[in-house]
């Protein structure tokens, strides 16, 4: 129980954030919020993965990687794959002049289903592919850049570039990717219909519960050596390096960990939103999620979740009030962040945080229950 | 390649490689100003394509004030100055408000500009609309110019390359001649002892981006000659022009020049055989690849770290 407090939850205060956060995901929203708007936050919580990955990779190991798009896209089109196959029974496209093939296809007169997609036939698969394959890509672009020493802004060039390359790849090659519509029409899992509502909120929950998941295993890593040994590294990588460690070994695991938490995310995504195209595979998303890890804080898993879900109402509110108003807004923020507050709200709650937990024992012992109700007096908090 | 006979195919491989050598006017124009602000100083500007189209826009303007007196065929010199103080001016002011305070932090700079490039974006939007805009040409930037029957090369593609030789003669000259240049040179590559031998190295950090962004400027009126400028077109070319400055090696205006050439050599000749996203893909990767066996890019100074 103590290892779990310690390592998983980051000691007494990390509980209390989890907790919190724990309670607005699974109690505070569902409660409050109709289905529309909640499987809308179920989509903002899916880019809450890629951020909680840049927290681990980018906060922590120093490597800013502008390509998360890439492996969040992965996943995401790894599930689509598998959905469009169920959509596209030879009964339901008769009308096509090749049935059993996704739409598509036939409409770019490709007549047989491509090598590549006969493994999405089976979940199992699929949700390895969803697992193994972003990370295994990960672990290729790793491998060539760390090892030869690449990093910082070389590294954020070209994972930029590659975002690239796979978008225009994409949209180029539209028989086979479903093009710049992307995979769309996807209706069932298994014959689980997962348009309809209580789909939706069986579909938020577990979108929650792996989020919440993906937090402490990250905070397993952020408290272990290793990821005492990736702030080192960040901070004076020779150092590290002359102490007799492998650096680049360590880059490694950490920007592999981000692209499979980035892939769980993607095929969320795609399961709650029904469909999966480029536009969420390309440098402005991929940008987009580093400014979530920045708002929430660079080193706080937690306050990624927060970043996300700030930025991404605010994306959706000014849009739909002034969409010529958001662009703005959003380059300000990213220049307000990076200029005011380069920690983000994690920074912004660490300076009065003796003020903050003051407020809630206060707050606290009032109610019964609550462990600081019989202490009376506050304690001196432990650091 | 069946149904060509030699000479067709002659006439092909001239045609597509002076397509190739627009696209590589613009990349290098691009470049260069990417080269000295990201090769020479390492600072990451994401929003040097929105200052190439800060120049384009400016050209737009003055067009359309010289249609208004009639003297559309003699604005554009003046157009491309103008557009190179403008970006010259606002990079200036960016330097000031935003770059220098992180010069110790270059990831941070990536998305401070990157929110940069967002604003000018969208203020472009405001004010010209999203629709794209052209200038009106100049007679003599017109028609084209046919050695032979089968060959015909566009003078405004000419023109581009033209400028962009002056442009990137003037830049070498300036850096390794003049004396402004070999200050600046000295700034980047040793700062503590530049200061030390009384150069007044923030003065320098200042003039140096600005000059990058000037001559983005300049990329953008010369840009406006080949295509239409819309809010984004400084973003498209954003990553390539990186790419082009990373491939060539970033402290080397040599080969950046080189890596101009050859990424879009390599792109207009592909693309006659494939599709256009396909040969964009290809080429990519291929400098990708290459970047992975050999970070420092082509050609790269030898520098003790």
């Amino acid at each position: 129980m103590n290892f779990f407090m310690q390592r998983m939850m980051g000691g007494k205060e990390g509980a209390v954030a989890f907790v919190i956060i724990a309670a607005v995901i699974l109690v505070l929203f569902p409660l409050f919020l109709d289905i529309f708007r909640l499987n809308l936050v179920g989509k903002y919580l899916t880019y809450a993965f890629v951020a909680v990955g840049l927290v681990m990779c980018w906060g922590y190991g120093g490597i800013l990687s502008l390509g998360q798009g890439v492996f969040f896209g992965l996943g995401g089109y790894a599930m689509a794959m598998f959905l469009k196959l169920e959509a596209s029974s030879p009964e339901a496209t008769a009308i096509q002049s090749t049935p059993g093939i996704p739409d598509f296809m036939d409409w770019n007169q490709i007549t047989a289903l491509p090598w590549f997609w006969e493994p999405f036939n089976s979940l199992p698969l699929t949700i390895i592919a969803v697992l193994v394959v972003p990370t295994i890509f990960a672990f290729f672009i790793g491998v060539a850049m760390f090892k030869r020493r690449v990093g910082g802004v070389y590294f954020a060039i070209i994972t930029q570039a590659i975002a690239l390359i796979l978008t225009v790849l994409i949209v180029g090659q539209q028989g086979y990717t479903g093009g710049i519509n992307g995979i769309t029409d996807l209706r069932t899992l298994l014959g689980w219909d997962i348009r309809d509502d209580s789909a939706k909120y069986i579909l938020y929950f577990v979108n929650a519960i792996l989020l919440l998941g993906v937090i402490m295993i990250g905070r397993f890593v952020i408290t272990s050596k290793l990821g005492r040994l990736l702030v080192a590294m960040r901070d004076r990588e020779d150092r590290v390096r002359f102490s007799g460690y492998d650096v680049s070994a360590f880059k490694i695991f950490v920007f592999c960990l981000a692209a499979m938490f980035s892939a769980i995310g993607g095929a969320m995504f795609t399961l709650q939103v029904g469909f999966m195209s480029p536009s969420f595979v390309g440098i402005v998303p991929s940008i987009e999620m580093v400014i979530f890890a920045a708002v929430g804080g660079r080193m706080s898993l937690i306050g990624a979740v927060y970043g996300t879900l700030l930025v991404s109402f605010g994306k959706t509110y000014f849009s739909e009030v002034a969409p010529e108003l958001w662009l703005f807004m959003m380059g300000a923020l990213f220049i307000a962040v990076v200029m005011a507050f380069p920690n983000g709200l994690a920074g912004i709650y660490q300076k009065h945080r003796s003020k903050v937990i003051a407020l809630g024992r206060r707050l606290c012992a009032r109610v019964p229950f609550c462990p600081t109700y019989r202490v009376g007096a506050p304690r001196p908090s432990e650091s | 390649m069946e149904g060509y006979t030699a000479s067709e195919l002659m006439s092909i491989v001239a045609m597509q490689g002076f397509a190739g050598i627009s696209l590589f006017s613009v990349l290098l124009l691009m470049a260069l100003g990417l080269a000295i602000i990201f090769g020479q100083m390492g600072v990451i500007n994401m929003a040097h394509g929105e200052f190439m189209t800060i120049g384009a826009y400016t050209t737009f303007l003055l067009s359309s004030m010289a249609g208004e007196f009639g003297l559309v065929d003699y604005y554009f010199p003046v157009a491309i100055i103008v557009s190179f103080l403008v970006a010259f001016g606002v990079g200036y002011l960016t330097e000031w408000a935003l770059i220098r305070h992180l010069y110790a932090r270059p990831l941070d700079t990536l998305l401070a500009t990157w929110g940069l490039s967002l604003m000018l974006q969208q203020i472009f939007r405001t004010v010209f609309g999203a629709r794209e805009v052209s200038p009106a040409m100049p007679g003599w930037l017109q028609g084209s110019w046919q050695p032979t029957d089968a060959i015909d090369i566009p003078i405004n593609g000419l023109f581009v390359l033209g400028l962009t030789v002056l442009l990137t003669t003037a830049v070498l000259y300036y850096l390794y001649k003049s004396r402004s240049g070999v200050k600046m040179r000295a700034t980047t590559q040793n700062r503590m002892m530049a200061g030390a031998v009384g150069i007044n190295t923030k003065r320098v950090d200042r003039f140096t981006f600005a000059l990058g962004c000037g001559i983005a400027g300049v990329a953008g009126a010369a840009f406006t000659t080949i295509a239409s400028t819309g809010p984004t077109t400084g973003s498209l070319y954003i990553v390539d022009t990186f790419m082009v400055v990373v491939f060539g090696g970033a402290a080397s205006l040599f080969g950046t020049i080189a890596s101009a050439f050859a990424i879009a050599e390599a792109q207009s000749i592909m693309e006659f055989f494939m599709s256009g996203s396909m040969a964009k893909v290809l080429t990519l990767l291929f400098v990708v690849g290459v970047l992975m066996i050999r970070p420092e890019g082509l050609f790269s100074v030898k520098v003790r770290k």
